[in-house]
């Protein structure tokens, strides 16, 4: 038996849950943002897998290097919401801060 | 059935440390010990992509998320909490229901995984990749990649409006 496509398939589902679990039972905001990162890296893992095990071009790893860029993104932006929200309400726990909540 | 390789040895190593450092994250009760074993994470992520012989994009994952997301985060974490009240700072509601739903979407995915006749062509050896990537950006890619620049400056300029304290005129 060798590492094939399914090997990697199942770390990054396995990585992929854990991020969700992450995201739906955290209450602090950074806990959230890291599920995300974390289900962000399993995608990544699938896309360079794919490009492993087919035919060989680079569209793969181009589609990682852009999804990476968008969490770097992503990370800078929610962080700094993070932030602007803990200067307003003095926590990050998304449920004290439903002000809009009707 | 032939034995295992060292190559096959290192791949399970290095899927361990991957999904270890992952339920770390997801279960640890200290924010900062999330934070720190999401360093694992990425580590382990960017062995796999050498593993992939995606040796360009493995330096990208040290560089980017563990050089500058995870310092972001670890920053942020600091920043906003009163670290010493673990209670407060990273509390976990929903554990059961939402232990329910990953079961039901493990379950479903790898029986798609290994259900699937996936058609997969022999590895090639590895190269490096940078020639290609660089190609591809510069040519098949090059709309996305200047939208990617113009996507970078806006975060940029939002990053910097949402975190600065309002001077207000007295």
């Amino acid at each position: 038996m060798s590492v094939g496509l399914s090997h990697y398939l199942i770390v990054s589902l396995l990585v992929f849950v854990l991020g969700l679990y992450c995201v739906l039972t955290r209450r602090n905001a950074i806990g959230i943002l890291m599920g995300v990162e974390l289900v962000l890296n399993s995608a990544n893992i699938n896309y360079l897998a794919f490009a492993r095990y087919s035919s060989g071009g680079y569209d793969g790893q181009v589609f990682a290097i852009f999804v990476i860029m968008l969490a770097a993104a992503e990370a800078a932006i929610g962080l700094a919401i993070v932030l602007g929200i803990y200067q307003t309400f003095q926590t990050i726990d998304v449920e004290a801060t439903e002000t809009l909540r009707g | 059935m032939s034995g295992l390789g060292v190559g096959d040895v290192l791949f399970c190593v290095v899927a361990l440390v991957t999904v270890v450092s992952a339920a770390g994250v997801a279960f640890s009760p200290n924010i900062v010990y999330s934070a720190f074993s999401l360093m694992g994470t990425f580590m382990g992520v960017a062995a796999l992509y050498v593993f992939l012989a995606a040796d360009f994009v493995a330096v990208v994952q040290v560089l980017i998320y563990v050089g500058g997301i995870l310092v972001l985060t670890l920053f942020a974490v600091m920043l906003t909490h009163r670290i010493a009240d673990v209670r407060i700072s990273n509390r976990s509601v929903g554990r059961l229901p939402s232990l329910m739903i990953m079961a039901l979407v493990a379950g479903v995915m790898i029986k798609a995984i290994l259900g699937a006749h996936w058609h997969t062509v022999d590895a090639a050896t590895p190269a490096p990749t940078t020639y290609g990537i660089g190609n591809s950006f510069l040519g098949e890619y090059l709309l996305p990649f200047e939208l990617a620049s113009v996507v970078l400056l806006a975060a940029l300029i939002g990053a910097v409006v949402l975190s600065r304290k309002e001077l207000t005129e007295e």
